[in-house]
Formats: C-alpha cells, structure tokens, sequence
C-alpha cells in the first residue's frame, strides 16, 4: 500500500558541492568522541572511568533519569579523557581505538518470535536505544510510554544532504530486521516515507506503512510526514528514528554487535572533492575533510549535519551521534559594501526585493554563513507561511515561546514540533530570529513543566 | 588601511559602549555586517529588514517625484502661470523645470523634518533602551511627507512626528510592537491637532494659505483656492477635473497621493517583489467597491434624492471612489504595513476588506472631512488583532476537535 503526499509549501536550496555517488572508506580515526549534549535532555551518569578499556558496544554511560536508558562505546579502545565544563558537566568522553577491533557480543536475536518487552530491553541494553526519539520534545524517546505509531523518513529533501537511497542500498537485510522489531513496540503503524521517484530498499520492507513523498523541503522532514499523517496529539507519543540508524540497528539484532559504521556525505561548496564515506560514530572529521576537500588554511565553517539544522564542529572535531552529512561552506564574516540595497544575484532569496534568484531557479549557489543583515523583532508577515507545510501558524507559535505561555504554546501545536520544522522559516527569516533555538526552548519548558 | 578596516576598527572601539547603536546603524548604512550564523541555520536568505524597507521606499519614490511636479503645477496653474494639463501623462505643461523646483524646494524641507526628527528619536531611544536601530523609520519617514498638504508648517509636522514616533510606536516597544501605523497616527495627530491646516479648500495648493492672509492684510489680489474632489464633492459643487486628470493625478491634494497611476505600479511592484500583501490590497479595494456599489445601489432606487447633502458623493461611480482621494495611497502603502495589520493571510482578507468598506463609509456620511481612509485603517489597526485571535481559533479549535474524536 503506498499513499502519496505532495507537499506545495516549501523551499528547495540548491547548493554547490553536492557529494557525487562514489564511496571511499575513511582512513581510521585514532580517537572517537561521544557528546552527551548530542542527546539533548540527557543527564549522563558515567559507568567508566578515564583508563578504562572498553569494547564496542560497551555501555559508557547512562540517563541520569532512566538508568535503563545505556550510551555505548562506538569503538573498542581505552577512555582517554573525560572533558567537563561548567558545574562539572561532562562535555565530551574521548577514546583512543584499538588497531584490532572487539565487540560486546549481545547475541543474535530471533527478532519474529520475541515479546515486546524483550525487543525493548535488548535494545536498551545494547545501546540501540537512543538512536529512537519521540515527538513531543524531540528527546530520546521514553521506555515507559508506547508510541501510537513510529515515523521513518527515507528521502532527504535538506539541502546537500546525503542521498539515503545511496547510503542504505544494500541494506535491506538489517533494516528490515530493525523495523520489524521496532513495529512490535507500537501498537499502531510504522510510517516510512520514500520519494516519489526514488528506488530505496526501504520501499521493499515488510510491515511497514509506505508514502511517496514529493515537493521542495521539507518534504523529506519526518516533522512533515507525521503532521500530513497522523499529528500528535495532546497525550499520545510518536517514535521517530533516522533511516540510517535503522541499519546500525538492525545489524545488532542480526549479528549480536554494536556496529558504528556509518555512510556519511561530505559536501559543501568548500570541499574540492565530494563524496560519500564509510566512517563510525564519533570519529574525527579531520580523517575525511582534508583528502581533496579544504585546504589547511581556509575560512571554513564545518559542519556536523546539514546546512539548515547542523551543528557548528571546528576541523578538529567529530562526527555528532546522529549526522550522516558533514558539509564545509565558507564563513562569510566580511563586510560587504552597500550590501543591503544593491541588487543581489549570488545568494538565494525567496522575495524579488531587487534579488534576483527567482530568475534562475535551477541555480546552484555558493552560500556563506554571513546572516545578510542584523538581528530585529518580527516585522515581516506572510514569509513564513510560504515554506512551511505543517499546519500550524509559525510566527504565533514562535511568540508564544517567546513570552512562554504554556497553554497557547500547545493550543497553537507545540507537540508537534521540533526544532528542525523550524529550520526552513529561519533560513527565510528577515528579521534573522533563531527559530530553532526559539522552539528548542519552548520545548524545554514544556517538557519541565508539563513533562 | 582602507575605510573597511578603519570602520571595522572603530566599531570594535564603541563596542559595548552607549554610542554604539547610533555607530552600528550608521555603519551597517554603509555596509552589511560581518556577522555570522553560529548554530541553527548555517546560511541565511539574502533579505534583510533594511533591503525590505529599502524596496518599499523605491515604490514610493516616483509618488515623491511626481508630488514635487504637482506641487508646482498645482501652484503655477492657480496664480494663472500656465494653462491646464490636457490629455498625455507625459504633457509638457506638466513635466517643467520651473513646476519642478517650486515643489521641490517645498517638499525636501518636509523630507529633511520628518527624517531628522523621526530618525534622532530612534536614534535616543536606541541609545538609552540599548538597542539596535531599527528600520521602521524609514518607510514612515518617506510617508509622512507624502500625505501631508505641501504647505503644512515645518514646526507642525516636527511636534506630530516626535508625538507619532514616541506616542505611536516607542512606547509600545519600538518597531515591530506597535499597534498604530505610525505615519497615520503623526497624519492623525495633525488633523486633530490643527484641523485648519489639514483641510478646507486653502491648503491644498502651494501658496493659497499665503495669499488668503495677504488678502486679509488688504492686498488686491485674487484668492487662490485649490480644492480637493472629495472637497468639491462633499460640499455638491461641480468637479473641476476629468477623471483621467484624476488617475494621472493632476489634481490638489496631499503631496503623494494624487496620482492613482503612480500608486498603481509602485503597488504592483510591491506585490511583484513580495513585500507587499496581494491579498490586503485586493481585498480593500474590494471592499471599497462593494460599499460604493451600495450607494450607487441606494441612489438608483432613490432613497437619496439630489437634496441630500450625502447625495454628490453616494452618486459618484463606485470605481471612482477607488481613484479619488487617498484611498489607494492607504491601500498600498499604509493598510498593507506588516506590523499593524492582520498577520494571518485568513486575517488579511477580512482586514483589508474592512478598510475599504470603512474607507468609503465614512467618506460619505463625515460631512466634516470627506477623507475616511486615514481613519479606517487606524481603526481596522486596532482590531487586526481580534481577527487574528478568531483565525487562530479556529486552527486550535481544529487540534482540539482532532483529539476529542480520537478519545470519543
């Protein structure tokens, strides 16, 4: 059964450097690091010590608030350093790699016969955990709480994003065993959305719920295709879980191992060659990005994830736990001479207010992260409207995070949301509001208040 | 070290400092900043709110270029200079030098006033609240000169400014939280304040107001008098004008507004560049025409007969209605302000309907001054928030009703 989803409202931002479908294996990264502030919401409690040898897919760390809820070791290798920050708050947790990978063996699983509960504790166990999140909040999805339905998108509509139906081909194997087992802990469906046109092996799964999805960004969103579906309502919870994930997922059930690996793009209008990479979890971004990509002294911005939602690494950091996309575009901390009246024809617009990228839609452009103007109050009406399909009024849900008013924000939808909805009327924002930050924050506050 | 740097160094200097704000706004005059992204949205669009104002202002500027034109030629044809305009737009009884300079050097003094005393309150209130200058100013100071009669004194326009700009947007949090269209609450405020100088037929033409106190200091001269069609209508004369001088805009009346055909493309420019909301001005004059149709409606049937002091002006075509006066000026630049209007595109709808319903009501039945859209749209701006709040309803009520048939 497949149902198609057009979605009219949006905005697609054709960027330079799209990475080209050939896949080289990254050189091995001597040290991997895990980020607890990845798992937004997560209170780590540590379970090793610096020193500590460990396999991968040895449980590292825990939620403070769920000790269920286990964070393991991407690689086999010793806890190097464990950097804290402010109120000891532990920033990262480094690792040096074994040359000779070991695993933690949690067994294979008969995934057909098990009972809910034993697929939910295995995957708890074995770390597979976080990689499932919830709507509302956009947190690590609670155990406790059983989803009335599980979301997977399987086309990425982001600009320069990794093409799924690349990275996961080949793959049907390990995702069809991780649907299924994800299938069993909800009593409703398992959504998973594939373009219109593409051939992605999640078409051909079992069990699943299957919607062609086409149309600009965000199409691809998996915001998009719960709100076109089945929007959450007050009360209920959804799962969602990236497609890429599915496969480390499913790999644990078949083979009893906590496999990192993971096929990431790298893309960017920075980077002289891009390409696709076997890489892991956590591993330095520094092993990709120099091989015919940047050179050592340019003004770069790299980014773990994609342009609209990414987030800001230095060319020494690491491969955030849930990004398949590492992109490199310039920094634009120039001045720029009359910049604000004279008509534009190198950067995207979504208006013609002496902006000319209306006239050449197909352009690819070679953007930089200048903001193009200043930080103002929300003056202009009806911008947002144009790319953002949810139904849901965007600016009044903004402003009511803003002055926190609990009630309004969820009569306007909040448990809806996540902050990369949110990333498309930001992009489009003229007064050059943090839309996402702004909706991250009102969720928090929901989440502690309401819960 | 070229001027890039040497501001770039300057601008680290007054960091923090209280100047800074009054440095930032000239500076990012000159150039757009370096600021980046940090996280959230890596790249940004290339509109600005200085760029979206910016257009606003290029729409307004043939009005301005033509108000100076009609200014002088409004002057020149009183005293008896020249012969009426007949015909083209572009007539060469128009489009003189001489036409030109009269207006010009009345009207930059009111650009000059309206930006210097607006734009230094922004610039105080930035610098003691601590924040940015913001943009609002700009298209409200290149209104403000555009609605007022060419004669207005400048300590006049300089007191409703300083009331409008504190009064009407400061005190609600500056730009962006108003509730009033500033330039019409500083119009507002001069109507109210000095009705005298706002209306009648003596302050419409450059020099009338001159000459009527030379006459009354006994001078032999003839008066000038320079009517407005509402005016003339309003009172049940004849109108001195053709329509098409009425499109053209060859007629007296506030220094931008007369010339619907200049309003026509800086509005169409505005819908073309997407700054402007198609939907408020299409449904004002919507509006506009259902209220003039009803009149027209009431005047067929004769329920109004020709004795009527209402009857001139329930008589006129309803078409006409949406040429005279300053209707379309508030249509496309002062209903279709994002601030003050409705947010919602439901809303907008309703609101810019309203408007030209108002609009055209109360230039009937106000006997006193036979202009109602200054007043409509200040009115509509105060309930554009009760038609957003109803809209907005009606999503929640949507959400609310999802989830009672999901636990019925």
């Amino acid at each position: 059964m497949s149902n198609d989803i057009r979605i009219k409202k949006g905005l697609d931002i054709k960027l330079k450097g799209e990475a080209e479908k050939t896949l080289e294996k990254a050189i091995l990264s001597n040290f991997y690091t895990l980020r607890p502030e990845d798992f937004h919401g997560v209170i780590p409690k540590l379970i090793s010590k610096v020193g500590t040898k460990v396999k991968a897919g040895e449980p590292v760390f825990f939620d403070k608030s769920n000790e269920n809820i286990k964070f393991v070791s991407p690689v086999s290798g010793e806890i190097i350093e464990i950097a804290r920050g402010e109120k000891r708050r532990i920033l990262s947790i480094k690792f040096q790699a074994d040359k000779e990978q070991t695993y933690q063996d949690y067994g294979v699983f008969n995934v057909d016969a098990a009972k809910p509960n034993e697929v939910k504790a295995h995957l708890l166990a074995s770390g597979c955990w976080p990689f499932i999140k919830q709507r509302p909040y956009d947190v690590i999805a609670s155990p406790d709480r059983a989803p009335k339905a599980i979301f997977i998108s399987g086309y990425a509509s982001a600009p320069l994003a990794a093409d799924l139906d690349f990275t996961l081909k080949g793959k049907e194997a390990a995702l069809q065993a991780a649907v299924t087992a994800l299938g069993k802990l909800t009593e409703g469906k398992v959504h998973v959305s594939v373009g219109a046109k593409s051939t992605s092996p999640l078409a051909g799964l079992s069990g699943i719920t299957l919607h062609k999805v086409s149309g600009p960004h965000p199409s691809g969103n998996v915001g998009t295709l719960i709100n076109k579906v089945d929007p959450v309502n007050k009360g209920e919870v959804v799962w969602t879980v990236a497609a890429q994930d599915l496969v480390i997922i499913g790999e644990l059930l078949l083979t009893g191992k906590f496999n990192a690996e993971r096929i990431v793009a790298l893309a960017g209008s920075s980077v002289e060659k891009p390409r696709y990479f076997t890489t892991k979890i956590g591993s330095e971004v520094a092993t990709m990005i120099y091989d015919k990509g940047i050179t050592q002294r340019a003004r770069v911005r790299v980014i773990s994830g994609n342009v609209l939602s990414g987030k800001h690494i230095k060319p020494d950091g690491y491969l955030d736990y849930y990004s398949n996309v590492i992109t490199v575009i310039p920094e634009g901390d120039d001045y720029e001479l009359f910049g604000w009246n004279k008509p534009v024809f190198n950067k995207v617009s979504t208006s013609r207010a002496f902006t000319f990228s209306w006239l050449n839609p197909n352009k690819k452009y070679d953007l930089n992260t200048n903001t193009n103007g200043e930080h103002r109050a929300f003056v202009v009406t009806g911008g947002y409207e144009e790319v953002f399909p949810l139904d849901i009024y965007p600016m009044q849900i903004l402003k009511a995070c803003m002055y926190k008013d609990l009630d309004e924000m969820e009569a306007l939808g909040m448990y809806e949301v996540a902050p990369e909805d949110f990333a498309l009327t930001e992009f489009v924002c003229v007064s050059k509001q943090p839309h996402q930050e702004i909706i991250r924050k009102g969720l928090d506050v929901m989440l502690k208040e309401i819960g | 070290m070229n001027l890039k740097t040497r501001l770039h160094i300057l601008k680290r200097k007054y960091r923090g400092s209280k100047w800074a704000p009054a440095f930032n706004a000239l500076h990012t005059f000159l150039y757009l900043p370096d600021e980046t992204t940090h996280n959230g949205t890596h790249i940004k669009v290339a509109d600005d709110l200085k760029r979206t104002m910016n257009t606003v202002i290029m729409a307004m500027v043939p009005c301005l270029i033509f108000g100076m034109f009609n200014a002088g030629y409004q002057h020149n044809l009183a005293v008896g200079d020249i012969q009426a305009v007949a015909g083209s737009f572009f007539s060469s009884e128009f489009w003189t030098l001489d036409n030109f300079l009269i207006g010009f050097w009345k009207i930059i003094p009111l650009v000059i006033v309206s930006y210097g005393v607006g734009l230094g309150i922004e610039f105080l209130f930035a610098i003691i609240k601590k924040h940015e200058v913001e943009e609002g100013y700009l298209v409200t100071g290149m209104l403000v000169p555009l609605i007022v009669p060419v004669d207005i004194p400048l300590w006049m326009l300089a007191v409703a400014v300083a009331f409008g700009v504190v009064i009407g947007k400061e005190v609600f949090g500056g730009t962006g939280m108003n509730i009033l269209n500033p330039a019409l609450t500083i119009r507002a405020f001069l109507f109210f304040a000095y009705p005298t100088w706002m209306s009648g037929d003596k302050v419409w033409v450059e020099g009338a107001v001159e000459r009527t106190n030379e006459i009354a200091a006994g001078a032999n001269l003839d008066a000038i008098s320079g009517e407005t069609i509402l005016g003339s209508l309003a009172q049940g004369k004849e109108v001195a004008f053709s329509t098409w001088d009425m499109f053209m805009g060859f007629i007296p009346g506030s220094v931008g507004e007369t010339s619907t055909l200049l309003i026509l493309l800086g509005g169409l420019f505005l819908i073309f560049a997407k700054i402007g909301s198609w939907r408020i001005m299409l449904s004002s004059v919507l509006g506009a025409s259902v209220m003039g149709l009803i009149f027209n409606q009431i005047v067929d049937a004769g329920v109004i007969t020709e004795t009527s002091k209402f009857y001139s002006l329930m008589s006129t075509p309803f078409w006409e209605h949406l040429i005279i006066g300053g209707f379309a000026f508030g249509t496309v630049f002062m209903a279709t302000d994002p601030v003050t209007a409705s947010q919602t595109n439901k809303g907008k709808w309703y609101y810019g309907f309203l408007i030209g319903f108002i609009s055209i009501l109360i230039r009937v039945f106000n006997p006193a001054y036979p202009e109602g859209v200054m007043l409509a749209i200040l009115l509509m701006n105060v309930f554009a928030p009760t038609i957003d709040y109803y809209v907005i309803q009606g999503n929640v009520k949507k959400r609310l009703k999802r989830l009672k048939v999901k636990t019925a």
